[in-house]
């Protein structure tokens, strides 16, 4: 019956993507919260040049990834700090100068071909076992940095002003923070999709939150959103013949309208 | 009342501060004594919320001095003394997922510092400070669920967990009905008179303070125009804190 587990690279998309719909809403259910999910956007739309350099010199794509990601994730946290710009300001800028950095390095080394699109839509086809073992590793040091920093980061989220005059480091904190949202959006790429993830960020975190829980429930239910989301996800698209990214964020999407709709009606 | 200024926990000199060519704070002097209950007091853009922000360090100054505790501000570390309670935290809204238990609890995390877990230590001090508030029955109630004058106290209690010695409260009483605003005033009292709590309150709120506080400070037009006990006041004439607004 389940002929679906015969296929390695099936096992492999799964592993993988349990592990990345176990990461996405820990770090989601800060960033909705603090209305910085425009974060996750440009930080995706900034990986297509890490995709972009990993093709054009033959690098790992997550690795290359993760290593743009974060360097301009300190970046834009430095520059929203400055407050010479507005907040969303410097994300217009990363998020532009990041895409026009990949189309160039892309039209350089012809990127534009079926590849690029395992990139943009996701595809569990592109997962390889090493690949497995980085997601896992990038995943484990999220969580443990999460554990770490949760009572911090969850007082930063709620009341940055106080947490600041309660003497927390807050822009060292800020600063780990959005280097985790890097890792979390470089992580996810093979599976969901540069265009996508943002979706797995933010959807488990906002159906969530409308059942009206506390802090740390709301992150259990988002958890519970996500793995089902993804677990569906791979294996109705391998049923259905349809792109895995674009099914995942459509289940989620799914999810959350019946919770809304059972909140209205029940 | 004369103002003890042997005691002083917080001593503010010549401080001024701009922003571009617009001067926002312009040369303050003002101290704050053990155990005093101070209103600092002006209208709307006088200066009073930019002042308790530069003094918790919130703001930058351009010359001047802030002692904190005896310690320059620069190198002071011991936040844990300084209770703060915002006008409105800034993210808050109803349906932030957080239970008053959980709001309270972060008043620990500064004094725990990094790398430490909550014990039960921490739970004790957050019943404790819910308790001195009134509000413990509300313990797992999510804080969007309650008035504002219950999310108020609730702040109140996130700041006395970290057993403060000051504690700095900004509009406290904004939006809040007059029987509540009297209660409020109440504790502020108890926690004065019997905790030996030292308050500081900005507030445009000036008929209140002349009952409720012993000292009250004013700033018009980003200066300090006056800092007196109230009884100072009263002897020189009846609604005279009005007439030098």
């Amino acid at each position: 019956m389940l002929d679906i587990f015969q296929y390695n690279f099936i096992l492999r998309g799964f592993e993988a993507g349990v592990i990345i719909a176990f990461i996405a809403p820990l770090i989601g259910t800060f960033l909705v919260l603090r209305r910085y999910s425009l974060i996750a956007d440009t930080l995706s739309h900034i990986s297509l040049a890490g995709v972009a350099m990993a093709f054009l010199f033959g690098w790992n794509p997550i690795l290359t990834t993760l290593g743009v990601t974060t360097i301009s994730s300190v970046g834009m946290e430095r520059l929203r700090n400055t407050k010479h710009i507005y907040g969303e300001s410097a994300l217009a800028l990363f998020l532009s100068g990041g895409l026009a950095i990949a189309t160039v390095l892309l039209s350089l080394g012809k990127g534009f071909n079926s590849n690029l699109l395992n990139y943009l839509f996701g595809s569990i086809v592109t997962v390889t076992q090493n690949d497995i073992y980085t997601i896992l590793i990038l995943g484990v040091i999220v969580l443990i940095l999460l554990i770490i920093f949760y009572k911090e980061i969850v007082y930063i989220t709620f009341d940055e002003e106080s947490a600041k005059v309660s003497g927390l480091p807050v822009r060292f904190i800020n600063t780990i923070f959005i280097m985790l949202v890097a890792i979390t959006v470089s992580l996810a790429i093979p599976i969901i999709g540069i265009l996508l993830i943002t979706a797995l960020i933010v959807i488990p975190v906002v159906t969530a939150l409308q059942l009206k829980k506390g802090f740390l429930k709301t992150i259990i239910y988002a958890e519970c959103f996500s793995i089902l989301s993804v677990i569906a996800g791979i294996f109705v698209s391998f049923y259905f013949n349809l792109s895995t990214g674009g099914t995942i964020v459509l289940l989620m999407l799914g999810i959350f309208l019946i919770v809304i709709l059972s909140k209205r009606y029940l | 009342m004369h103002i003890d200024h042997t005691k002083n926990i917080i001593e503010i000199k010549n401080i001024s501060s701009s922003y571009g060519d617009e001067t926002i704070l312009n040369d303050i002097n003002l101290s704050i004594h053990k155990g005093d209950y101070l209103g600092i007091v002006g209208s709307n853009g006088s200066g009073k919320t930019t002042l308790l922000r530069t003094i918790l360090g919130l703001l930058s100054f351009k010359r001047g001095t802030i002692k904190l505790f005896g310690q320059d501000i620069s190198v002071f570390k011991d936040w844990s003394k300084i209770g703060y309670v915002p006008q409105k935290v800034i993210n808050f809204d109803n349906n932030f997922p957080v239970t008053v238990e959980e709001v309270v609890m972060m008043g620990r995390y500064g004094k725990l510092g990094l790398f430490k877990r909550i014990n039960d230590k921490d739970k004790q001090e957050v019943y404790k400070a819910l308790e001195q508030v009134e509000m413990l029955p509300y313990r797992n109630r999510p804080i969007g669920d309650l008035s504002g004058g219950q999310q108020q106290r609730v702040f109140i209690a996130r700041a006395l967990t970290g057993n403060p010695e000051i504690i700095f409260l900004d509009e406290p009483t904004v939006g809040v009905e007059k029987d509540i605003k009297e209660k409020f005033y109440k504790l502020l009292h108890d926690l004065n008179e019997k905790l030996k709590l030292t308050i500081v309150i900005v507030t445009h709120d000036i008929e209140s303070m002349s009952h409720e506080a012993m000292h009250v400070a004013c700033i018009k037009d980003h200066t300090l125009i006056f800092h007196e006990s109230i009884d100072d006041l009263f002897k020189e004439s009846h609604g005279i804190i009005s007439r030098r607004l």
